[in-house]
């Protein structure tokens, strides 16, 4: 029943030298990009032309320049014929607060076309899909910022499209939110067969949840590859420590019996908890192992031990481009 | 279904639960025109709180009855008297009644738009078939229709007793049409209104407050004017005056072509001429504020 109708060879989405100009910034500068079936990360700092691209995209702002095309349809021309099929989830707050889930996402099913019985059974699907049960029945003014935004999630889904625009899923959720939130996204994917173009800031969330990275930088294409190709350069591992009577400062004990292996480690100064982390750079699985058993034969607990989160400047210092001063803060 | 229906057949006596998972869509999608449709429903029951919490239910029901009790007591007291008229022309009831349909306008026109913009819902229709246009229009047309129901009530009320009280037919027809024409012309032109004063500001009581302004300060302006043209004997300037507010417009409009009496002081109505002045005004109007309107949601876009 389920089917996934998208052969993988097929693109997505593909934009041709795509420009958008405002009469005082160039938001996309000549974007040719290739995107296939899957998730797809699309990172840049807040300014990229990351939101302006999924406007180019959903036919609702015309280009200045170039060409693009959604699921093989030709975004200048067919933009209605898109957004029936895809589904966009929103940066900000769009919510009224006086209605409940139910009633919200069956009045956008049906905007999205779904006659009115069909638009009631998909929302109860879709928001038990998304995690809400019991409480989607009273006023979204009370529901917490998770909650909020997997009925963003939901009115996006509702319909079920065949490609997913999501902006900023995880802004405002605390990480264990942000955990759920990225295992719905590859969900999409993976269970309902939606092909899924998520935007962020934050490289790290991404690789975690993507197959394929597209970075854009003051509108133009930095990197557009396979998520496997920056792990692979990227791996940082911060791991915390206890202390105990033998060892009392832990954190030390652990850095001299990993440097003593060979692991280069730095400690983690300019990072919440500075002074009980440490860095370290994984060269595979085995460091892991690594880690465990050094921290095991000195009769510490490990409290942490995780891939470090990116910030996008990384990618842009690892690209080898002179462009730190564009990277910090991108307006 | 033919697993649930399966499942049902062999279990009967065991309740389950299957998790059937995900399920794809592949009913009809009925696109632009059905949506607008569903928005313009969506929107004209909200317009009386229908769909809405109970407490929103409140103001517009409560002027409703307020509408249509003051017909109901003439209609009584005419059937009662056995009176060979209505105390009150079809025309004339809704000048009469005209606070309570500027407030009805002033509270839901803001809650038909505003709510959308201040929580910032529009990205979401427009991330949808329906286009710009069909949004403003689904949105005028609900407002408009909304307006007439409340209208429009009062005067069948009128129009039944009348007949109940064996009033002549022909004549009452008539009467009845002619205020259902002008009412109609009333709900669009105070749709229009609202819906672009409420369309600017995401605030619902600076909507409020700003449609109350502009529908009857006007008209306490310019009928103070009237007044004044009238005791200094100029009443040549007393039907221009009356351009200058929608209910004197309407009032204008329907004593020129529709057999009313005129409301304005020393009862002078335009001409046939300043009628057809009245009429394009009344007309251009409408027309300025659905462009208006396109004009503010081209700009709101995502």
């Amino acid at each position: 029943m389920v089917c996934v109708t998208i052969v993988d060879d097929v693109t997505v989405i593909a934009t041709e030298s795509l420009s958008k100009r405002f009469p005082r910034v160039t938001a996309l500068d000549r974007l040719s990009v290739d995107i296939g079936p899957g998730v797809t990360g699309l990172v840049g700092a807040n300014g990229a032309g990351k939101s302006t691209l999924i406007k180019i995209l959903l036919g609702l702002s015309p280009a200045s320049e170039g060409r693009a095309e959604v699921l093989g349809l030709d975004v200048a021309a067919r933009g209605t014929a898109i957004r029936e099929r895809v589904g966009y989830m929103p940066e900000h707050d769009c919510l009224p607060p006086d209605v409940s889930a139910t009633e919200f996402v069956v009045h956008m099913a049906r905007m999205s076309g779904l006659p009115p019985t069909a638009a009631r059974e998909r929302t109860a699907d879709t928001l038990r899909h998304v995690g809400l049960y019991e409480e989607r029945y009273r006023p979204i003014g009370g529901y917490s910022t998770g909650m909020k935004q997997r009925v963003k999630l939901a009115q996006a889904l509702v319909h079920d499209p065949q490609l997913v625009f999501l902006d900023e899923p995880t802004n405002g959720l605390d990480p264990v939110g942000r955990d759920e939130m990225l295992g719905l996204i590859r969900r999409i994917h993976r269970d309902f067969g939606i092909s899924v173009l998520v935007t962020s800031h934050l490289l790290g969330e991404l690789e975690r949840t993507c197959d394929h990275v597209v970075v854009i930088d003051g509108g133009k294409l930095l990197r557009s590859s396979s998520t496997t190709d920056f792990t692979q350069t990227t791996t940082t591992l911060a791991i915390e420590v206890t202390d105990s009577d033998e060892h009392p400062d832990g954190t030390l004990a652990v850095r001299e019996a990993l440097g003593a292996l060979g692991v280069g480690v730095q400690d983690g100064s300019g990072l919440p908890g500075a002074g009980h982390t440490l860095l370290l750079t994984a060269s595979g699985e085995e460091t892991y192992d690594l880690v465990r058993d050094t921290v095991a034969g000195l009769g510490l607990g490990l409290v942490r031990m995780e891939q470090r989160r990116h910030h996008i400047s990384e990618v842009f210092t690892s690209s080898d481009e002179p462009r730190k001063e564009a990277t910090g803060h991108g307006g | 279904m033919a697993v649930e229906h399966s499942a049902a057949a062999t279990s009967a006596d065991q309740t389950r639960i299957h998790d059937i998972g995900y399920r794809a869509y592949d009913g009809p999608r009925l696109g632009r025109s059905y949506a607008t449709r569903a928005l313009y429903s969506q929107s004209l029951r909200g317009a009386y709180g229908l769909g809405r919490s109970a407490k929103s239910k409140v103001l517009p029901m409560l002027l409703f009855v307020v509408m249509c009790v003051p017909a109901a007591i003439m209609v009584a007291v005419a059937v009662a008297t056995k009176a060979h008229d209505l105390p009150v022309a079809y025309t004339r009831y809704a000048i009469i009644m005209q606070s309570v349909i500027c407030l009805y306008v002033a509270s839901q026109a803001p809650q038909s738009v505003s709510r959308d913009l201040r929580f910032k819902t529009v990205p979401l229709y427009f991330s949808r078939p329906i286009e710009t246009a069909d949004y403003v229009r689904a949105k005028f047309a609900a407002l408009a229709s909304a307006l007439f129901v409340l209208t429009a009530a009062p005067l069948l009320v009128l129009y039944v007793g009348a007949l109940l009280a064996k009033l002549d037919f022909a004549d009452q027809t008539e009467g009845c049409a002619q205020g259902l024409l002008s009412v109609a012309l009333l709900s669009l032109l105070f749709a229009g209104i609202g819906l672009v004063i409420a369309s600017v500001t995401p605030r619902r009581g600076f909507g409020i407050a700003a449609v109350i302004a502009v529908l009857i300060i006007s008209y306490g302006a310019v009928s103070t004017l009237q007044a004044i043209a009238d005791s200094q004997d100029n009443p040549g300037a007393i039907p221009w005056i009356g351009l200058f507010s929608p209910v004197t417009l309407i009032d204008g409009v329907q004593s020129a072509f529709l057999g009313a009496e005129p409301s304005h002081p020393g009862g002078h109505g335009p001409d046939t001429a300043q009628g057809i002045v009245y009429l394009a005004v009344v007309l251009g109007l409408i027309a300025a504020a659905y462009g208006l309107l396109l004009r503010r949601y081209k700009k709101v876009g995502l």
